[in-house]
């Protein structure tokens, strides 16, 4: 039997520290997961768990100070992103990773037409003249669903509305066919049916161009969605992975059980009340010595205030980073 | 039905330099003591113009409303302040309607001090509010933003609650805060609503959470209510397209639900307010228009269900 090709993406280990004077922040502790050819995986947790700082990370686009990768490794087509020098790094974003940010207003440049930002893109990662490259960024703002795109092409961003910013920022990361997209957040400022639109864009672009997608999202109901894989984050570490069915069916982490069940699904009974985590994430600059979700955790044990609980798969496929999992029989 | 609020025929209009902004175009809705009403729509359609209008904070074109049977219009001085103690708001950005440098016990206080309570009184109240609100007593003395996101949300409702009033406008009161505190924040307000009988307009684009938490629902595009009914109603059988295609495009937090569905996505996006198109404000994005749309606006006919809709073809 041949060996399994190699995934698009690799993450392992992963840890990025920012050095504040307040002391060392782990935001991004040991953190690995692996993506692979016209596969989703989602990168889930709430605000402040690391989850834009890993994609910050995977590009090298992070603030450097505060932040900075200390350990682990990028793995994409046979290189190491982290060893890579700035140079060489230019041509991978853009060229074979794409990347769209949650603002697509303030990620665009206002004084040039977006014709033009398309067009850099092009000129800068392949051999394009200008005019063929103009050509070609029509041919990308058409691919997006542009409405009226020769018109568009000489508009300035903000004449455009959140939703076409956006298309224009996926016409951008796609423009090179990059074998990875970064999308962090890349619906949340938008309204639900332009969100469905452009939902429904990445996943025909995917099908087309078979990308691997990273999609960070706090959004469970957009996870459901999108993903086939998720990856769940918590104060800087992933607690929990599976496949989408089984992490939706069966989660096996307290806090993943407790964001599943803090999310009302539409057409379901009314719940009198919905089930809520007490309590709010700790700041990084006080993480307990235990498991950082012990403090909302309805299954803590005293063990979990000692030890940082290791991942460990109870199940095929399976991952979970809790002491309480592990004892689940099946 | 015993009503708190009714609202006739109202209309906002901003005058800017590139012509007029039709923000709210003929809203006729009535809340009823103890009721939530749920007020939907994307951004742009009106829902927090409308919000502010009760609370005479953007001037009113034409049209009433009527507080507890008292016209709003009229109010002026202590009469103003007399309404504004019945009806108070909450926002969406806990952080942006706090002042940054006044203690939590000043901000809270602030509208009793005003109403002319005495301050040992008030300091009284405040340790009372912040105790329903589940904030620690030692919150008191510290400020804004030593407090997380949803913490901020509770200082807020501790201010909106501090004069007991009749009707609350919660304008996207959770859209800025975490999934787990999220349910914190509505839980919250469900518990001060059997508590205290209070009413709440429910101001949100989240339709999962407007489901959970509303009797009744208005949906709103481009200024006009589309379609109002019972919550059951709305996602059980709705009947405007918009109603629809709304309902559709809200994501489904359950994997094998969402692949299973038909959904229509709506193409193209919310037509310009200052120059709404002509006939029914939905035609340029509905999947059932057809010529007469483009001319004649529906009206807002009522169902047998009791449930009201402007669409030509229901």
């Amino acid at each position: 039997m041949a060996a399994a090709p190699p995934t698009t993406l690799e993450v392992t280990g992963l840890s990025t520290t920012l050095f504040t004077r307040g002391g060392e922040l782990k935001a991004v502790d040991g953190l690995s997961l692996a993506v692979d050819k016209g596969e989703t995986v989602a990168l889930v947790g709430e605000s402040g768990c690391g989850k834009s700082l890993t994609a910050l990370s995977i590009m090298r686009l992070l603030p450097d100070p505060p932040a900075r990768i200390v350990a682990g490794a990028v793995r994409l087509g046979g290189r190491d992103l982290v060893a890579l020098s700035e140079r060489a790094m230019l041509e991978v974003r853009g060229r074979e990773i794409g990347m769209i940010f949650q603002d697509p207003l303030s990620s665009l440049n206002p004084v040039a037409t977006i014709g033009r930002q398309i067009a850099e893109v092009l000129t800068a990662h392949t051999g394009l003249g200008r005019t063929r490259a103009r050509d070609r960024s029509l041919e990308l703002l058409e691919q997006v669903g542009m409405p009226d795109a020769a018109r568009r092409l000489d508009a300035y961003p903000h004449q455009l509305s959140g939703g076409m910013c956006q298309r224009v920022m996926i016409a951008m990361a796609i423009a090179c066919n990059p074998s990875v997209l970064i999308a962090d957040e890349p619906t949340t400022a938008l309204d639900v049916t332009v969100q469905a639109q452009v939902l429904t864009l990445l996943k025909r672009l995917q099908a087309e161009q078979h990308m691997a997608i990273i999609f960070i999202t706090h959004d469970l109901g957009v996870v459901a969605e999108t993903a086939r894989r998720v990856v769940v984050m918590y104060a800087g570490r992933k607690v929990e992975e599976a496949d989408v069915d089984d992490l939706f069916e069966r989660p096996l982490h307290p806090y993943t059980a407790g964001l599943i069940a803090a999310t009302p699904v539409p057409g379901a009974e009314r719940a009198r009340r919905l089930a809520d985590i007490p309590g709010t994430v700790p700041p990084l600059g006080s993480l307990p010595a235990g498991c950082a979700f012990a403090d909302r955790c309805p299954r803590v044990m005293p063990r979990c205030r000692r030890e940082k609980p290791q991942l460990t798969s109870p199940a095929p496929g399976r991952l979970v980073a809790c002491f309480a999992a592990e004892k689940v029989p099946g | 039905m015993n009503e708190l609020l009714s609202m006739h025929d109202v209309h906002v209009r901003f005058q800017i330099a590139a012509g007029t902004v039709r923000a709210v175009n003929g809203v006729s809705l009535g809340l009823a003591v103890g009721e939530t009403l749920g007020l939907v729509g994307e951004s742009g359609c009106g829902k927090s113009t409308l919000g502010k209008a009760i609370l005479k904070l953007v001037p009113v074109a034409s049209g009433k409303i009527s507080i507890e049977g008292t016209d709003v219009a009229p109010l002026a001085g202590a009469a103003l302040a007399e309404m504004r103690r019945k009806v108070q708001m909450i926002f969406q950005d806990p952080y942006g309607s706090l002042n940054p440098r006044s203690t939590v016990a000043r901000s809270v206080a602030q509208p009793l001090l005003i109403a002319g309570w005495k301050s040992d009184a008030a300091a009284a109240r405040v340790d009372t509010l912040l105790g329903w609100v589940g904030l620690p007593a030692d919150a008191k003395q510290r400020f804004p933003h030593e407090f997380s996101g949803g913490q901020r949300q509770r200082i807020g409702i501790a201010r909106a609650l501090a004069l007991n009033p009749r009707l609350i406008i919660c304008d996207e009161p959770v859209s800025s805060l975490d999934v787990s505190v999220r349910a914190q924040v509505i839980n919250l307000l469900e518990d001060l609503k059997a508590r205290f009988g209070v009413s709440y307009l429910f101001i949100s684009h989240d339709l999962s959470i407007v489901e959970h938490i509303a009797d009744r629902v208005a949906v709103m595009y481009l200024g006009y209510i589309v379609e109002v009914g019972a919550r059951d109603h709305i996602w059980r059988n709705p009947l405007h397209p918009y109603t629809k295609a709304l309902l559709e495009a809200a994501p489904i937090a359950n994997p094998r639900l969402a692949r299973a569905r038909k959904r229509t996505v709506l193409q193209g996006e919310l037509p310009s307010a200052i120059d709404p198109p002509a006939g029914c404000p939905f035609h340029s994005r509905c999947p059932i228009a057809e010529e007469r749309c483009k001319t004649d606006k529906p009206q807002l006919r009522t169902m047998s269900n009791g449930a009201q809709v402007a669409c030509h073809f229901v």
